[in-house]
């Protein structure tokens, strides 16, 4: 299954599938890995530094965000790998256009590539699975776009596919019957293309497998309803345990884009990630997938250092999250300095190129050569066990 | 299975041409309307098609009262359905199939800019100067406060030019690259260009309102322009960027550029050689004129030929337009306009945010798995809203062409209904085989509106329907 072996770097055991969560509007690092011991941050921070109770202590200078207590509990079972000051060279402050940057591994130019629709093309060259890169959300992130691979976009598993919008099963099955036939490839589908019957079969199979994931799932865990991002994860076990193939999963949680009331807002949101993370590992568990699962969790950018008075602005350096059994767990990289001298333009500077965290994933953990996905070489962290 | 006479689709007619010029210089055409164009005749419809009179539309007021937040924009998305209406309800189609083809050729990006009102007024820009002289619109768009910031040329000083406007002006906007990466120019032109065109900038103005967006205008600032004698392209002299645009218009490389880049988007995903010469060969007999190419486009034997429908893969925003048309959904700006942009974007074209300066890759590329199951369901729906007035008129004018239609007669009937559409003989016999299966249709039955929407959907699902 997995082609481009390269050369010069480490197999490790199974190869694992990915799991992406994208933080969407730049989530604040310093108050997600809490700087607790350094007296700058309560200065910059006045209004929203947080002490206390609502700091879960990794060690005598750090400490998770309270709301993260299960992540908290991974991290103690050192299943987390907490990467700190990721960013790059000449950060941008543009949500857009620095998702882009993260999107396509490519900080100096457009592309219209993303680095897993690229990933996606080495796992299977020859497209033979639909859904061996599966998002969750409507429309394609530009991290899996990519010519020639098709990647299934997931709104609802159980409302995926064709034609959703027909009332009645069988006007609906009729018209799928039509559709198959319509697209079989033939030698003589006049205008239409190869590549177009190829898309629609691939489109009508992947719609067959990932309808039949929630039929076939059966788990003791429960996904609380009114949290968005649980129920993407749920989708994710359910296509997971399903085991048909698929090595990327991607979904989107957010906003994270805390001008304003970020005390709230920012504790709602980790605390709605950190019960979604915790059902589905529960659930991964339950389903012998834990060994084979790694998440990914990165945002566009961190925050301000200084808070506004409510919120924080637009910053750079941040912070990623890799969590597995085959995680070798711990805290990646220096916090970045809050002095003056050390910050970038108020936001704290980035220590590690984001795209050591890519070319430590695709080696470590996915087997796929990281020069075949970004332009150039990259440090690796020493991420898997 | 059929018999030789039933397989073979109808002879093309005028309407089924005059369908094929409306597609590609439009966004399709209804029954009825393709009807009033017929009257006109072929050529006179060309000529109006490339003539739209640029007044502001009578219903503008009775936008901006649904619409409030398109008013003085603040981001592309509040912009973006004052031209979401426009491209559903425009008598003038080819003004906005024009500005949508700069849109991605001279490709400013909101991801970047993020100022709706700028991005309206350029979409403006393309829809006014989209059709003249191709000097024209590299003048006005270098001096286009939006395109400037994009670019860069805001830092752009004269003792320290910035050359990303003086490149993408030349590699992307008009005289292009070859598969090697190599131009008709070179550094040292990008260079020049680049010192022609400090002192071109975008300046902030005050909001048009309190608490509004803030503007931003154009400026030229002599002091900050080096006016030193520059060689570009073989030519000396103490050029602005005028004088720059004046130039690279004069090139051979230019006029084929821009003569196959319009070829790929009104004619064919795939280049036919001798025709784009021809139509360069246009672009300099008529001083770069977009309107005299088109016309030389669609009066030609090759654009009319049969082997040229259907040629093109839909772009996001034809297919969601082309089906908003055809089912002629909207009589006031109600708020699910609004909703369009965003199925457009969920197949992979965000109006108002080009991905990059190359705007959107075409063709074939537009349609992954993902955006092919939201462009089919996208156009099942609309098709079976049988409220919708185009959809009633569809059945009606199926239901009225017999008492008892055979299953041949029916498809037949219904791709008639939906715009003198064809689909390819193969689809059209699997089509004719599925209506087949409830035997022929009594059009006074109590299930004869339901079989006629079912074959519409039918037909929008097909992988036929994703060209135009």
């Amino acid at each position: 299954m997995v082609a481009a072996k390269g050369n010069g770097h480490r197999r490790t055991t199974r190869p694992k599938n990915l799991v992406v969560i994208q933080l969407s509007g730049g989530n604040d690092y310093l108050n997600t890995v809490v700087p607790y011991n350094d007296g700058r941050y309560y200065d910059y921070r006045p209004v929203m530094g947080l002490k206390g109770e609502s700091v879960l202590p990794l060690d005598d200078r750090v400490g998770f965000n309270a709301e993260m207590r299960p992540i908290k509990r991974m991290f103690d079972q050192g299943k987390v790998a907490v990467v700190m000051g990721v960013g790059y060279p000449e950060p941008n402050r543009s949500h857009f256009r620095s998702m882009d940057i993260w999107h396509t591994a490519e900080p100096s130019a457009s592309s219209a590539e993303g680095w897993l629709g690229k990933t996606t093309k080495v796992l299977d060259p020859e497209g033979a699975n639909p859904v061996t890169a599966v998002n969750f959300g409507r429309g394609l992130p530009r991290a899996l776009a990519y010519p020639g691979v098709s990647v299934a976009s997931v709104g609802q598993l159980e409302a995926y596919g064709f034609l959703t919008g027909i009332a009645g099963a069988a006007k609906r099955d009729a018209l799928l019957d039509v559709m198959a036939r319509i697209y079989q490839p033939s030698g003589e589908q006049g205008w239409v293309s190869e590549r177009l019957l190829g898309t629609g079969q691939g489109a009508l199979r992947g719609a067959d497998i990932l309808q039949e994931a929630p039929a076939k799932y059966k788990s003791t865990v429960e996904y609380p309803a009114d949290n968005a991002i649980a129920q993407s994860l749920k989708g994710i076990a359910q296509v997971l345990t399903a085991r048909v193939g698929t090595r990327i999963f991607y979904a989107n949680h957010g906003s994270f884009d805390t001008h304003t009331n970020e005390l709230v807002n920012h504790a709602r949101l980790w605390r709605e990630l950190s019960i979604a993370l915790d059902s589905f590992w529960q659930d991964l568990e339950e389903h012998d997938a834990a060994d084979d699962t790694v998440i990914m969790m990165f945002s566009e950018f961190g925050r301000r250092i200084a808070d506004n008075g409510s919120g924080t602005d637009h910053g750079s350096g941040g912070v990623s999250f890799l969590i597995g059994n085959a995680v070798k767990g711990g805290l990646y990289g220096e916090y970045p300095g809050l002095a003056p001298a050390e910050q970038l333009d108020g936001d704290v500077r980035f220590n590690t190129d984001f795209r050591q965290v890519y070319a430590s994933v695709l080696e470590q953990l996915l087997d796929v050569e990281a020069t075949a996905v970004l332009k150039s070489q990259f440090e690796q962290l020493q991420m898997a066990r | 299975m059929l018999s030789a006479t039933e397989r073979k689709p109808a002879p093309p007619t005028d309407a089924a041409l005059m369908a094929h010029l409306l597609r590609r210089a439009g966004f399709g055409a209804t029954r009825d309307q393709l009807d009033r164009y017929l009257k006109d005749g072929y050529e006179a419809t060309v000529e109006a098609l490339l003539n739209p009179p640029h007044s502001e539309p009578a219903d503008q007021d009775l936008v901006d009262r649904y619409f409030i937040a398109t008013v003085e924009a603040r981001s592309p998305g509040h912009a973006v359905p004052h031209w979401a209406w426009r491209l559903a309800t425009s008598e003038h189609p080819l003004e906005e199939k024009i500005a949508l083809f700069w849109h991605g050729l001279l490709a400013v990006g909101g991801i970047k800019l993020d100022h709706g009102l700028e991005m309206l007024r350029e979409i403006d820009l393309f829809r006014r100067h989209g059709l003249g002289p191709f000097r024209t619109l590299l003048v006005e768009i270098s001096r286009d406060p939006g395109m400037m910031y994009w670019l860069d040329n805001q830092n752009s000083h004269k003792t320290a030019p910035n050359e990303n406007y003086g490149r993408e002006l030349l590699e992307l906007f008009s005289m292009g690259i070859d598969r090697t990466g190599a131009g008709a120019y070179t550094e040292a032109d990008v260079k020049a260009a680049a010192r022609a065109f400090t002192g071109w900038a975008a300046k902030p103005t005050m909001p048009p309102f309190f608490l509004g967006p803030f503007d931003m205008e154009f400026i030229f600032d002599p002091a900050d322009h080096d006016d030193g004698e520059k060689t570009f392209l073989g030519r000396t002299g103490n050029f602005n960027g005028d004088d720059i645009i004046d130039i690279i218009v004069e090139q051979d490389a230019t006029a084929r550029f821009v003569a196959r880049r319009l070829y790929l988007f009104f004619v064919s995903d795939t280049p036919d050689e001798a025709e784009v010469e021809r139509l360069a060969g246009v672009f300099r007999s008529s001083g770069g004129e977009i309107r005299a190419i088109l016309r030389a486009i669609f009066l030609s034997d090759h654009f009319k030929s049969e082997a040229l429908r259907f040629r093109k893969v839909k772009s996001p925003a034809e297919l969601v337009w082309g089906v908003v048309r055809t089912v002629d959904r909207y009589r006031i700006p109600e708020l699910d306009v609004c909703d369009l942009p965003a199925y457009s974007t969920y197949m992979g074209q965000m109006l108002l945010n080009p991905p990059s300066v190359e705007g959107w890759h075409e063709g074939e590329e537009w349609v992954d798995s993902g955006a092919l199951i939201e462009r089919v369901n996208f156009a099942v729906n609309e098709l079976g809203r049988t409220d919708s007035p185009g959809v009633r008129r569809m059945i009606d004018s199926v239901k009225t062409s017999g008492r008892r239609l055979s299953p041949t007669a029916l498809v037949d009937r219904c791709l008639d209904a939906m715009g003198a559409l064809a689909v390819s003989e193969r689809t059209r016999a699997i089509l004719i085989d599925h209506a087949g299966r409830n035997g022929s249709l009594d059009t006074t039955s109590e299930e004869a509106d339901d079989r006629v929407v079912e074959l519409l959907q039918a037909i929008v699902a097909t992988p036929d329907f994703q060209y135009c």
